[in-house]
């Protein structure tokens, strides 16, 4: 379904956009998107989640000639999208249960192919607790068939539709509801966690990318290209949470390029296991810039500070830049 | 055709006859030969444009069934024991958002302790789930039920368990009437659904629902059900004028008409019963037998009906409610309200033990005489209850129950049962 | 009703076996029901299989306690697990092995039965010979269709050739029919010949 979106609601996002060459802009852009996740849903003020979801789906959409079948984990984007007794999604999507959102994908892949429909694509979407915590078992095996899904995580690094808990993919020394910084702990602990792009690759799927709000044309890029790749494809979002981070909304954007440029959160490609493009970091900032305005770090700046924890992030994020680059060759 | 073959192996091509879109589901004992049987056909080109998949998990299985059946696609698996309980989640959420998946049960115990052997503990775990439950009895009804299955899911739009016992019908070689692909496609038409994932005419299917609908919901859930106790008459009705057999329907009675003492069971056990209540009527007792196929909906009032007018009903089942006692005597009891008449439950077969005619002849006898306890349990070795009973009391630190049982009963070497 | 049950180890198709016969059971146009004592998939430990023919339709689902004919497919077996238990003085008995029943140590013990139902048979031999693998489930067939006379060697042949292709059904074949010469030499041809005129 395709609806013409009036000039004025695109916003600024459009007028900038104007000044592209055409085939740069953004499909958000464009008063021709789908608008698959229209107005009206419950996100919190400046949801990374929102954001982001709307590029993929009207992304992938553009990319399918408008036929896709969406299909979500249980999470904030299902909660917020479908409150009783409304819906925002105008493409066919269905919700199952929490950990089972790519073995669905899977199933409706599966009844398109036996009906002969390969011009309708499958989208399956979770948060992190949903993608690499309890949906994991589905995940690999959707990624080890090689099925014909493009699965995308949003992650906002924590249970947040139930009040901020920890997940898997929760950084350390974050505070959540069930990693509280008492009793001396730092919050998560270190040496915890999973990386699902790095795992998607083990898995040598045909795609696999890291994406974040901060840069929307890299990720509606990035869908796009993955929607023209056949078999088992997988993006991971980052996605803020004012929420659960504690983070101003005006902040969102901010912080998730704080993110990237810190080197926390590298942007990169892989095709079949192997890494096929990885984004520099242009402007190198040191990880303070990116914990400070949360509140889930708040107790990592008290006086005096925790400059041991404070060190052993930016140890990580050193070790992201010399892995992958990211600050291209050559460098420390 | 007739055919000597593996109950599994009806089954799949059973199911092959139906013409699956998608057959998705993980292993386990005892229903595996079915799943292979169905990967060997549609490897082989004879299911279509059938899709198999290997999923990761029982879990999984329903899952992929869950999205296949939301996008128009006829939709199987199956599975067992510990399989069932790993995809609850999933067999609640297909009932409750309508798909008519049908999934075959082959019955087996449900641990701890782990065991292989069949009894109706799985099924029985998921009776209220909104699922249809029915039950064969041989390997000529088990494919004569699946069948009837798919018709039944897709008319009323309601997923369906076909329940058979685990190795004693699976594994089981038997002579069986296999239908024709004509008299398939004109007893079962192609797959109309009620909702659909297309994007053509996009809809959301999961959607949150309030306390303010909830209860309606549901309701129409159960009303479903009821629905279900028309329908499954009418098909069974319908399959017999097709395929010339009676199969299936809500109960079948047993030379019950005269008989002072009615029993009731689901699947194969009934078998050993008609051969032993033959016995009883030969030697003069007035005894007759009722086998419920349906067991959701649970055929109230044609039960009712068979027993009014018996002095005894002794309700035979594989499964029980712990620290209760019967499952299904539960429900006949409920059926009787209003009826007065002694109802006995008799637990047998549990984790697999053989239910021999001579026990039957003896347990039957007793109920005659009105010498039941209730529940009564079938074979039951007093002696090694007794001891582990005594040997908790003796010391805290007994050890494991199922350790000290085995080791007491000296599980070496071979015994007959 | 006729009952059979076959003793052996896992790995030996004493499952198969009793598959195949209920197989031959029902090309001769009779029921029959066949079906494992139910265990553990595992190389080597004792398993039972059953077969139950019958003229008219077999309801009963048990384990065979009172076997009209009991096929031992494993000598090892013997004097480990209760094989004989519900044979009655009538009952048929048929040994996998070279070795006479006095060798075997049942000298005494056989002696409860009638001499023209038991027989040992090698179809381990036999098996090696015609099919080149220690596979007596086949050939046993054969000697109990000479042995007891409820089913035809035509039958029991066209059963084994339904279940394996081509040259091994052949061979299989070929070790029952061997295996049914042996046991009519020793059970006399009048039993086979009442078969044959089913």
């Amino acid at each position: 379904m395709v609806q013409r979106i009036k000039f004025y609601q695109t916003g600024t996002l459009t007028v900038g956009n104007r000044l592209l060459d055409e085939r740069n802009r953004t499909v958000q852009s464009t008063v021709d998107r789908s608008n698959s996740l229209t107005s009206g849903h419950r996100a919190c003020q400046g949801c990374g989640e929102a954001l982001g979801a709307r590029y993929v789906v009207d992304a992938a959409m553009r990319a399918s000639d408008n036929r896709i079948v969406a299909v979500n984990a249980t999470g904030c984007l299902e909660v917020f999208s479908t409150p009783y007794p409304e819906s925002s999604w105008q493409v066919p999507w269905i919700h199952s249960l929490f950990g089972n959102a790519p073995a669905v994908a899977t199933g409706v892949a599966a009844a398109l192919r036996a009906k002969g429909r390969d011009d309708v694509r499958v989208l399956g979407q979770g948060g992190d607790g949903g993608t690499v915590d309890i949906g994991f078992g589905c995940l690999s095996g959707m990624f080890e068939r090689n099925d014909d899904v493009l699965y995308v995580c949003y992650d906002n690094e924590a249970y947040m539709n139930t009040g901020v808990q920890r997940s898997g993919r929760t950084p350390p020394a974050a505070r959540t509801a069930t990693t509280p910084p008492v009793g001396g702990g730092p919050g998560n602990p270190f040496g915890q966690g999973k990386d699902p792009a790095l795992i998607a690759m083990a898995h040598g799927i045909p795609y696999v990318a890291t994406a974040t709000v901060a840069d929307l044309h890299d990720l509606e890029a990035k869908v796009t290209k993955a929607m023209g790749i056949q078999g088992a494809r997988y993006v991971h979002v980052h996605v803020t949470c004012p929420l659960g981070w504690g983070s101003r909304p005006a902040d969102t954007i901010r912080l998730a390029r704080a993110a990237v440029e810190c080197g926390l959160f590298p942007l990169f490609e892989a095709e079949h296991g192997e890494i096929t493009e990885v984004t520099p970091i242009r402007r190198k900032v040191p990880v303070e810039e990116y914990l400070r305005p949360q509140r889930r770090f708040a107790h990592l700046f008290r006086s005096p500070p925790d400059t041991e924890a404070i060190a052993a992030i930016q140890a990580i994020a050193d070790r992201n830049i010399r892995k992958f680059g990211l600050l291209g060759k050559g460098d420390g | 055709m007739l055919r000597q073959i593996e109950g599994s192996r009806a089954v799949a091509e059973a199911i092959a006859l139906c013409r699956p879109d998608v057959v998705c589901a993980y292993p386990i004992t005892p229903q595996t030969h079915i799943v292979e049987g169905l990967s060997e056909l549609v490897r082989a080109g004879q299911v279509g444009n059938c899709q198999f998949i290997n999923v990761e998990s029982e879990f999984a299985a329903l899952s992929v069934a869950i999205g296949s059946s939301a996008t128009g696609a006829r939709t199987y698996t199956a599975t067992s024991s510990q399989g069932l309980l790993f995809m609850a989640e999933a067999v609640y959420n297909a009932a409750g958002l309508g798909l008519p998946i049908v999934m075959t049960i082959g019955n087996r115990a449900i641990g701890a302790p782990i065991n292989i052997w069949n009894d109706h503990s799985d099924s029985m775990s998921m009776r209220d789930s909104g699922w249809i439950q029915l039950y064969a009895e041989t390997n000529q009804e088990a494919v004569d039920l699946h069948l009837q299955a798919f018709r039944l899911a897709e008319q009323l739009s309601v997923p369906v368990m076909v329940c058979e016992d685990g190795f004693i019908l699976t594994h089981a070689y038997e002579r069986v009437d296999m239908p024709e692909q004509e008299q398939v496609d004109a007893y079962l038409p192609p797959f109309e659904p009620v909702q659909v994932l297309d994007p053509a005419e996009p809809i959301n299917i999961g959607a949150m629902v309030g306390p303010e609908a909830f209860s309606e919901v549901r309701y129409l859930a159960h009303h479903k059900q009821l629905e279900a106790l028309d329908a499954i008459p009418d098909l069974a009705a319908d399959f017999s004028r097709v395929f010339g057999r009676e199969s299936g329907g809500l109960i079948q009675t047993y030379r019950d008409d005269d008989a002072d003492m009615v029993i009731i069971a689901l699947g194969s056990v009934v078998g050993s019963i008609r051969d032993v209540v033959d016995e009883m009527r030969d030697a003069g007792v007035a005894v007759g037998a009722i086998k419920i196929v349906s067991f959701r909906p649970f055929p109230l009032e044609e039960v009712r009906a068979a027993l009014e007018g018996k002095k005894r009903v002794v309700v035979l089942e594989k499964c029980l409610a712990l620290g209760l006692g019967g499952i299904v005597a539960s429900d006949v009891r409920m059926a009787l309200r209003g009826l007065s008449l002694p109802v006995n439950t008799v637990i047998a077969g549990l984790g697999g033990r053989a239910i021999t005619k001579a026990s039957l002849h003896r347990v039957f006898r007793r109920a005659l005489e009105g010498e039941l306890h209730d529940p009564h349990f079938l074979d039951l070795d007093l002696d090694v209850v007794d001891h582990q009973l005594a040997r908790a009391k003796e010391r805290r630190r007994s050890g494991p129950i199922a350790e000290n049982i085995l080791r007491e009963i000296g599980l070496v070497g071979h015994k007959l049962m | 009703m006729f009952q059979i049950r076959i003793h052996g180890r896992g790995g030996q198709g004493v499952v198969t076996g009793a598959e195949m016969l209920s197989v031959a059971a029902f090309l001769e146009g009779k029921h029959a029901q066949a079906f494992p004592s139910f265990g553990s998939e595992r190389m080597g430990a004792p398993v039972m299989a059953f077969c139950r023919i019958d003229d008219k339709e077999i309801r009963l689902r048990e384990p065979v306690m009172e076997p009209d004919a009991l096929i031992v497919q494993d000598p090892t077996l013997l004097h480990q697990v209760d094989l004989f238990s519900g044979l009655g003085a009538d009952g048929y008995m048929l040994i996998n092995s070279s070795r006479s029943f006095e060798e075997l140590g049942l000298g005494e013990f056989v002696g409860r039965f009638r001499r023209e139902n038991i027989a040992t048979v090698p179809a381990t031999e036999l098996a090696r010979k015609h099919l080149g693998r220690p596979l007596p489930n086949a050939a046993l067939l054969g000697g109990f269709a000479a042995m007891t006379g409820r089913i035809r060697l035509a039958s029991v042949e066209a059963a084994i050739r339904d279940k394996f292709p081509g040259r091994i059904g052949d061979a299989n074949a070929a070790a029952a029919a061997a295996a049914h010469r042996a046991i009519t030499a020793v059970c006399g041809p009048e039993r086979v010949k009442d078969a044959q005129a089913d």
